[in-house]
């Protein structure tokens, strides 16, 4: 059952009017980040702590002949400096990435790519030790590089990998979902078949905070405490504990507050292994902070996607099925975040939300110089290139048919009695109810009336364009048969202890780089006991307090960890009811819950509240038979399918013939992500994934010249927009809940991203339509839609 | 955090007493103003000064905006922000307040300077742009006294000016005639980014309404700001019309040299050459005759 809310909903609860559950009110976190009082990984500040820096590649393919290190040795300040050489003698020169490839720590043969580690120094002060790296002599033999990806498989391309064994080239994996001969079939017998070639080029997570670690080792205990930026402390934890040796009980990861991780701190990292290194060898703590030029070049970057789009369809306009060719680019070492099973992530999902009769992809993944990953960054796990695509073809269909994008997308939608859906790819969508979605957001838009703008426009030579993206995602990584990383499966734990008093403590095994876990989360267990979020101390980021989980990433916490929090409620609940029923003296059926009460049925003045059982529990008097004392449970919870929320969004654009330069005017954004929590928290995830997309649509992409040299490596080179560049947002709901979630929540963290690109691009090529414009590739600068309008529009790679 | 290597630092005491450490430290020391395009270079290692000397106490003698009736001074560390506030400013050179609006952010509009820009020598620099514009000359005092240059005189080359390593830029004077307006407009890839081009141009009106003169700047098209004297040759005498800022244009396109990069295609930069000359000398007719 879908519910389609007033989208002119904007009235604030203020503090005062707190929910007891899900609701509106203000992030419990904010008061210490608005007063300045985080406590981020560079505030980690240690007795006799000594700072590292790392000396990077300024090549992208190189062979390291030899490392001078003598002179840096004798810097003043300087403690320690250690080579690719030196590690390779403790066995820690390479290190497992997480997807079974394997990454330098740092360089011992060759250099892969710019700014890969070569050594690194320890020093006093994070001065000395920057100082001393250009004292460090590097003599190395330049190699040609592989940039562009379509060279990488060409028989005489440098081979990349010859650290792996019997490794001729430069191929990483092949994968195919679907079935190729049936989607041959439809394609064959079509009315209409359209082809485009469609780039989702490389960008960058870029997160206001970088990356870094405290390493502090204990050489009397054995114990390693590692304060780091990560989203998934537990996965880390365990990841130590297999390279280093060092019991994974000896080891203590702590994630304080994250200055945003949108997945670049997904990756386990060289520079956390050489704060280790440094801190064991040293026997005192080293802090790594990378700089921003060391962000951007070397860590986990996202897409890197070549491809080629095909749908074919009847000519009234019924979509028959979509196919497509990928050539992924993975950079140096292939350091993919994605369940196992699973190396293009969710791709899978590239046929969108509508009822096809055949689907098939066929992808190649190749290793080029160029920085490792091809992680998340807000992607659910590559779903944010699948939506591009299939929404960037169904846009080329209805130009081709000359057919109006939304009714197009209308015409084709999954109905909702098809669902539970399972769509040619294998993926079983859980529920859905796309029209009023779609309707809705036209109606915000007051779409006729924009079509009647436009064609007035037109007239008098002004461009203007409406672009329509309908997205589902595939979020809440996963369920545990078929779902892990390195082993691990991607179920989370949690725990919740009720004190005395009636207040509460919960312990979460996900981390919030910025999305209002510790309100959230304190929301969902309020609204299944009845405590008060102001009485709920979430607990998060360290993995001595907290139950093992796999973290944060691919909007995964609400859908999973979020599940967990609520059943461990329940759990408690259950356990209240029955110290509620000795309270009361009548059985446990004849209780009924009124929410932060117990109450006998039939007689509403007989109830005992939450607090009052919790002082019960923890009392003197007796329980009920077979009660233990306290009030807390703990559980782990594995998902048994994945959730799919979905969107849609119209965006509308004004581009100026005379200079090119693209104005977003309007932005229409209804999402549904099933049961709503927050909706305050929701609507900033959304407003941050829009501005996102602008980014990626008009501005960002992380670029190389043919030598490899990275040329986005600072924030003037690389841009990411900034609130002149994004309108107001409009944002609406509907709310169709997942059906096997047990508060009916889908996930939002991502869909904002995902889902904006394609609407901002549709827009801009509506736009240039008088110019005869099918495709443009991002991003969608002045220059490049100039080029489009002069028909000359080219990819960026 | 990005760090510069180890430099030693001084601040100023006066105009003079600087010129006396820059004559003795000679081109290992440089002089910081507003520091916002320093900093970062030395930062990133690009550039590295063994001696920073901070001019910024010098801000009450340098920081100035004098408008007279045939001329405007402006001091050389007279601050963005203060030029962007200027109303006085703004009424005689309505260009100065088109160009502060679209550089960089506030941050950097509080603390950089305009000698700072103009020393910089940025070939992407507006207010450079600006001062070609205008005709502006620069007041450059060293320990032989003082001396006054045009533009064209003042950029040598891409991040090189006639300043000499003993000498302080310390004043802008702007020419003042009547029945003039003038214009500022930039493409950019996104707000406080540099630019992709931008033009600036200024009209002076003959009582006939024909242009008795008429002046185009260009950024980011070439080794440094472009004045372009063709332009002012081929309107002066005509009646401003259409025509005379597509020939304008066509001119700029043609004489402007542009590079492809990250910003945009030498082909664009070209057209935008053309587009923002006419947009600017379209706007400024408009003021001149307002």
């Amino acid at each position: 059952m879908t519910t389609v809310q007033d989208p002119k909903f904007t009235e604030f609860h203020d503090n005062d009017q707190k929910p007891v559950g899900f609701g509106r009110m203000l992030r419990k976190e904010d008061p210490r980040f608005v007063r300045g009082r985080g406590r981020y990984t560079d505030d980690i500040q240690l007795p006799g702590m000594l700072h590292l820096a790392i000396l990077r590649s300024p090549f992208a393919h190189a062979r390291v002949l030899s490392v001078d290190t003598s002179a840096a040795e004798a810097s003043p300040g300087v403690r320690l400096v250690v080579t690719g050489a030196m590690l390779a003698e403790k066995g820690l020169a390479w290190m497992p990435t997480l997807s079974n490839d394997v990454q330098a720590v740092l360089a011992t043969d060759k250099v892969r790519f710019q700014g890969q580690e070569v050594a690194f120094v320890v020093a006093d002060d994070r001065y000395a030790a920057r100082d001393a790296l250009e004292l460090i002599e590097v003599d190395y033999d330049v190699l040609e590089p592989v940039i562009d990806a379509r060279r990488a498989l060409e028989p005489d391309a440098p081979l990349i990998r010859d650290d792996l064994q019997g490794k001729e080239n430069n191929h990483v994996f092949d994968w195919e979902t679907g079935d190729e001969a049936a989607t041959e079939a439809v394609f064959a017998s079509a009315d209409v078949v359209v082809q485009e070639d469609i780039v989702y080029p490389r960008v960058h997570p870029a997160p206001m905070e970088t990356c870094g670690a405290v390493a502090d080792f204990d050489a009397v205990e054995g114990k390693l405490r590692l304060w780091s930026t990560t989203q998934a402390p537990h996965a880390h934890r365990t990841l130590y504990a297999i390279v280093s040796g060092i019991p994974e009980h000896k080891i203590q990861v702590i994630s304080p507050d994250l200055g945003g991780g949108f997945g670049n701190k997904v990756p386990i990292y060289p520079g956390y292994v050489c704060a280790i290194v440094g801190s064991i060898l040293t026997g005192k703590p080293v802090k790594w902070m990378e700089d921003r030029s060391e962000n951007l070049i070397s860590t986990g970057f996202a897409r890197d996607y070549i491809m080629r789009g095909e749908i074919a369809a009847t000519r009234d306009g019924r979509i028959l099925a979509i196919r497509t060719n990928v050539l992924a680019d993975h950079g140096a070492f292939n350091g993919t975040a994605a369940p196992v099973k699973y190396p293009a992530g969710f791709f899978g999902v590239f046929t969108g939300s509508y009822d096809l009769q055949a689907a098939y992809c066929k992808m190649t993944a190749v290793y080029t110089n160029k920085a490792p990953g091809g992680v998340a960054y807000a992607c659910s796990f590559r779903i944010t290139e699948a939506v591009y695509l299939v929404e960037r073809i169904v846009d080329c269909l209805a130009h081709e048919l000359d057919m109006d994008p939304a009714e197009l997308r209308l015409k084709n939608f999954i109905q909702p009695d098809q669902f539970p859906y399972e769509t040619k790819t294998g993926w079983v969508y859980d529920s859905g109810n796309y029209e009023p979605t779609m309707r809705l957001a036209m109606d915000m838009a007051g779409y006729a009336d924009l079509r009647k703008e436009q064609e007035e426009k037109r007239a008098r030579g002004e461009l203007m364009g409406i672009g329509i993206s309908f997205f589902t995602e595939a979020v809440g990584a996963g369920p545990r048969k078929n779902m892990d990383i390195l082993g691990l499966g991607m179920a989370d734990g949690c725990e919740l202890r009720v004190h005395p008093t009636g207040k509460a403590v919960v312990r979460l095994s996900v981390q919030t780089q910025g999305q209002g876990h510790e309100t959230t989360f304190a929301q969902i267990v309020a609204e299944e006991i009845g405590i008060p979020p102001a009485d709920i101390e979430v607990v998060h980021g360290d993995t001595d307090q907290t139950p093992f989980g796999l973290g944060t990433y691919g909007s995964r916490s609400t859908p999973v960890s979020g599940a967990a929090a609520a059943l461990v409620a329940r759990k408690v609940r259950d356990k209240a009811q029955i110290i509620a029923s000795g309270m009361l003296e009548v059985s446990v059926a004849d209780l009924e819950w009124v929410k932060g009460s117990f109450q006998v049925k039939g007689d509403p003045g007989k109830s005992v509240t939450i607090q009052d059982i919790a002082f019960r529990a923890h009392g003197a008097g007796d329980l009920p038979e077979g009660v233990e004392g306290g009030l807390e449970a703990q559980i782990c919870y594995n998902p048994s399918n994945l959730t799919y929320p979905h969107g849609a969004y119209i965006c509308v654009v004004d581009i100026d013939p005379g200079t090119a330069q693209v104005k977003v005017r309007r932005f229409v954004a209804v999402d549904d992500c099933g049961t709503r929590i927050n909706p305050m928290i929701i609507e900033g995830q959304i407003h941050g994934g829009l501005t996102d997309g602008v980014g990626m649509a008009l501005m960002e992409m992380i670029a190389f010249d043919e030598d490899g040299n990275c040329l986005g490596a600072s924030l003037m080179d690389y841009l990411i927009p900034t609130s002149l560049e994004v309108p107001d947002w409009e944002t609406g709901y509907t709310v169709t809940p997942s059906p096997h979630h047990p508060i009916g929540a889908k996930g939002v963290g991502e869909s904002a991203t995902v889902g904006s690109p394609p609407a901002i691009v549709n827009a801009v090529v509506d736009a240039l339509k008088p110019f005869g414009v099918r495709h443009a590739d991002m991003p969608l600068t002045p220059s490049r839609v100039w080029d489009a309008m002069r028909g000359r529009a080219t990819p960026p790679i | 955090m990005q760090v510069p290597a180890p430099f030693e630092y001084e601040r100023a005491t006066s105009v003079d007493q600087a010129i006396g450490l820059l004559e003795r430290l000679g081109s290992s020391a440089r002089l910081v103003a507003g520091g916002h395009s320093l900093l970062p270079m030395m930062k990133l290692r690009l550039a590295n000064f063994e001696y920073l000397i901070d001019i910024n106490p010098l801000h009450d003698q340098l920081g100035y905006i004098r408008v007279g009736s045939d001329s405007v001074r402006i001091g050389a560390l007279t601050r963005h922000r203060e030029l962007l506030e200027s109303d006085e400013l703004a009424s005689a050179f309505p260009i100065f307040r088109d160009a502060e609006r679209v550089i960089a952010d506030p941050v950097v509009r509080n603390r950089g300077t305009l000698g700072g820009s103009l020393c910089q020598a940025d070939p992407s620099e507006d207010l450079s742009a600006v001062c070609t514009t205008l005709d502006a000359s620069c007041v450059i005092r060293g320990p032989r006294g003082e001396r006054v240059v045009t533009m064209e005189q003042f950029h040598v080359g891409p991040y090189e000016t006639a300043v000499g390593d003993d000498e302080i830029l310390i004043e802008i004077r702007i020419p003042r005639r009547d029945n003039s307006g003038n214009a500022y407009e930039k493409v950019e890839r996104r707000a406080g980014d540099w630019a992709v081009v931008s033009a600036g141009a200024a009209m002076w009106l003959a009582a006939d309404g024909t242009i008795a003169d008429a002046r185009v700047g260009l950024a980011a098209v070439g080794p440094n700001t472009t004045g372009i004297p063709e332009i002012s040759a081929t309107l002066r005498g005509q009646v401003p019309s259409e025509q005379a800022y597509e020939q304008a244009g066509v001119i700029a396109a043609r004489s402007c040299d542009p590079v492809t990069d990250q910003r945009g295609s030498e082909d664009y930069k070209r057209h935008l050459a053309d587009e923002l000359t006419r947009r600017t000398l379209r706007k400024a007719v408009e003021r001149a005759r307002s």
